[in-house]
């Protein structure tokens, strides 16, 4: 090869140019995008990608085990604070549902967890260690201390056996409790997903809410009208949370929040919103006198509870397919920084 | 940092330096990668992109050379190439060929980045993704559980989930073969010494003095990615000259390892159960029913 060399690089030109013919650019720039009758919050931004392809790879969790596992962590952690509530201040019946809730919730829970392990024979490795740097550890060992509890309560609870560690283990729960409905947050924001990263700093409270709403719901639906007084108020006060932090994180979010409003996404947090303000209006008022309105806004709670956690979880799997939400955030900052 | 892994007299740390201004696109690598690690063939499709049928890095690929058609000059084609320094072969002439250089090629072979802070590492609850003697971040096969946490936690779509199998794979940096003293396959098979492997300081001095060695012939566009210590991810252990943007080649501009922010993440998660907490004591008080 004699082809010409610049001084002190190897860098070669082309002797021969390139055939004639239209490239492909491989850097696309794109522009506005129409999104079925959506209108995005933040203006499409110009941005660079390769091919369109997603920077990030995707969550391989399905929906169904991690959204939903989500969603039946948060209403075991909940119920069992109005378990524990509801046995301090003699409500039996309230007490019970919301044990067995629990231990209905938890149990759902670690099946989600295990079905979706690529290996669930090998579930026992994630006790091999103790890791706080990885928040699914961290809470594994969480669920280790609170299941045994959670079981323990609604057993005693519906054999009568044991009752006074019966008790004892109401409490317990109800200590670990918050630990479970809020640590998945973290495990969800601990990641490079644009929409469960930058929602960090709320969305512990957005799932707080969420869990009481649903353990709210819950009691609504299992305890009569005369014991489900916290029950109602846990929807609406879990609920006006979820609502308002849900509110404040989008704020804060920039482009990440995009995926939250639009989409499958957006449809699930639309009808969260709907679900959570019926199951507070019509299980939290008009809940005190009628057993049905009761029933009927336990399960709009419990459903936008539901919704919620989908919601997020798609959401996040929106922003990690669309390269949109990596490049043009980080390429803000960088030209922030340099200059 | 090597400091921090637990070592007792930890090797030199290791690296790759992948310099895409010498990337011939030949794809030796990925082959050589494939062929050594014995990963299974995933998807024989041809996609439209320039000369890239591989797509991307994941489970089943752990060498991906990335091809970007760009109407730009190349550095230094503008420069020398009369016809005086070249010399005749008594090839046809190509009608127009002087108002053609407006295009370039770029090519680049992408691998794991084996992060100094490793996201992928830092969330695995089992131990499995692990740290090397070389400072290189492996997974151990007969650990992982396939939780799939690391994927998602990966700032640079590395890891992924091998679908028949539920485990995780990615790039090793050939840790059998660099605990027998040999380079990773790649290395070896690349015919123009794009990716190179060594110590990471020596590998970090090379590309400083071949960044600046293309700046002084005027490739103004020629960046390290990956070599600042400073970095969201404290530098990686595999990095690259670039040049163009990052995003041109599908790497995150700013990559960030979230694990920075767990302490954060914490207290915030600390803070919404002690509401939910107090919240849900609070529904209890006043009202009998
Ligand atoms: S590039 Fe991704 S897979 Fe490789 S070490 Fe960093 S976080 Fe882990």
């Amino acid at each position: 090869m004699t082809g010409p060399v610049r001084d002190g690089t190897d860098v070669r030109a082309d002797a021969t140019s390139p055939p004639e013919r239209t490239a492909v650019v491989g850097a696309r720039k794109r522009g506005r995008r129409g999104r079925r009758g959506e209108q995005p919050m933040v203006p499409d931004a110009e941005f660079t990608s390769y091919y369109g392809r997603p920077v990030l790879n995707k969550p391989t969790w399905h929906a169904g085990d991690i959204a939903g596992y989500l969603f039946l962590g948060g209403l075991a952690g909940a119920s069992s604070i109005l378990a524990a509530g509801a046995q301090l201040t003699g409500r039996r019946a309230l007490a019970r549902s919301c044990r067995v809730g629990a231990l209905v919730g938890i149990s759902g829970s670690l099946y989600a967890l295990v079905h979706d392990l690529g290996r669930p024979a090998r579930f026992l490795n994630m006790l091999r260690t103790v890791k706080p740097s990885s928040p699914m550890s961290v809470g594994t060992w969480i669920l280790m201390a609170y299941g045994p509890a959670a079981g323990a309560a609604a057993v005693s609870d519906l054999t009568g056996l044991l009752p006074r560690a019966g008790r004892a283990a109401t409490l317990g729960a109800a200590v670990v409790g918050p630990a479970v409905a809020s640590y998945t947050a973290v495990l969800v924001a601990d990641t490079a997903v644009p929409s469960w990263h930058e929602g960090h700093r709320e969305l512990p409270f957005v799932f707080v809410g969420s869990a009481a709403a649903a353990a709210g719901g819950l009691g609504m639906i299992a305890a009569p009208v005369g014991e489900a007084g916290p029950a109602r108020r846990a929807a609406v006060l879990g609920g006006v949370l979820e609502l308002a932090a849900a509110k404040r994180m989008e704020a804060g979010m920039g482009l990440a929040a995009e995926p939250l409003r639009t989409g499958k996404a957006g449809r699930l947090m639309r009808a969260a919103k709907a679900l959570t303000v019926t199951g507070a209006l019509l299980g939290g008022v008009l809940g005190r006198k009628s057993r049905v309105a009761s029933v009927l806004g336990g399960a709009a709670a419990l459903a936008g509870s539901a919704c919620t956690r989908f919601g997020v979880f798609h959401a996040g799997v929106a922003s990690a397919e669309d390269p949109k939400y990596t490049v043009v955030p980080q390429r803000e900052q960088l030209d922030r920084r340099g200059g | 940092m090597t400091a921090d892994t637990g070592y007792e007299n930890p090797a030199p740390r290791k690296g790759f330096f992948t310099d895409t201004s010498v990337c011939i696109g030949c794809k030796a690598c990925e082959v050589a990668c494939k062929e050594w690690n014995l990963i299974p063939e995933d998807g024989l499709e041809l996609t439209g992109m320039s000369y890239d049928n591989t797509v991307g890095l994941g489970a089943d690929t752990w060498r991906h050379v990335a091809f970007i058609e760009q109407r730009k000059p190349l550095g230094g084609q503008e420069s020398t190439a009369s016809a005086a320094s070249t010399v005749d072969l008594g090839m046809p002439a190509m009608p127009g060929a002087a108002d053609r250089s407006e295009f370039r090629w770029l090519m680049a072979s992408d691998v794991c980045k084996h992060c100094t802070e490793a996201a992928c590492l830092d969330v695995c609850p089992t131990g499995a993704l692990f740290r090397t003697e070389f400072d290189t971040v492996v997974v151990q096969e007969d650990i992982c559980n396939g939780c799939g946490y690391c994927v998602p936690a990966c700032p640079y779509g590395v890891i992924d989930q091998r679908e028949d199998d539920g485990r995780v794979w990615k790039c090793t940096m050939c840790y059998d073969r660099v605990g027998d003293g040999m380079e990773p396959a790649c290395a070896k098979a690349c015919p123009t010494d794009s990716i190179q492997f060594g110590d990471l300081d020596e590998l970090r001095e090379r590309a400083d003095e071949r960044l600046a060695q293309l700046h002084d012939a005027g490739i103004d566009d020629a960046r390290l990615y990956g070599r600042d210590p400073d970095d969201g991810v404290g530098g990686n252990g595999a990095f690259f000259l670039l040049l163009d943007e990052p995003e041109v080649y599908g790497f995150p501009p700013a990559p960030k390892v979230t694990t920075r922010d767990l302490p954060a993440m914490w207290r915030r998660a600390g803070l919404a159960a002690a509401t939910l907490l107090t919240g849900l004591a609070a529904t209890f008080l006043g009202r009998k029913r």
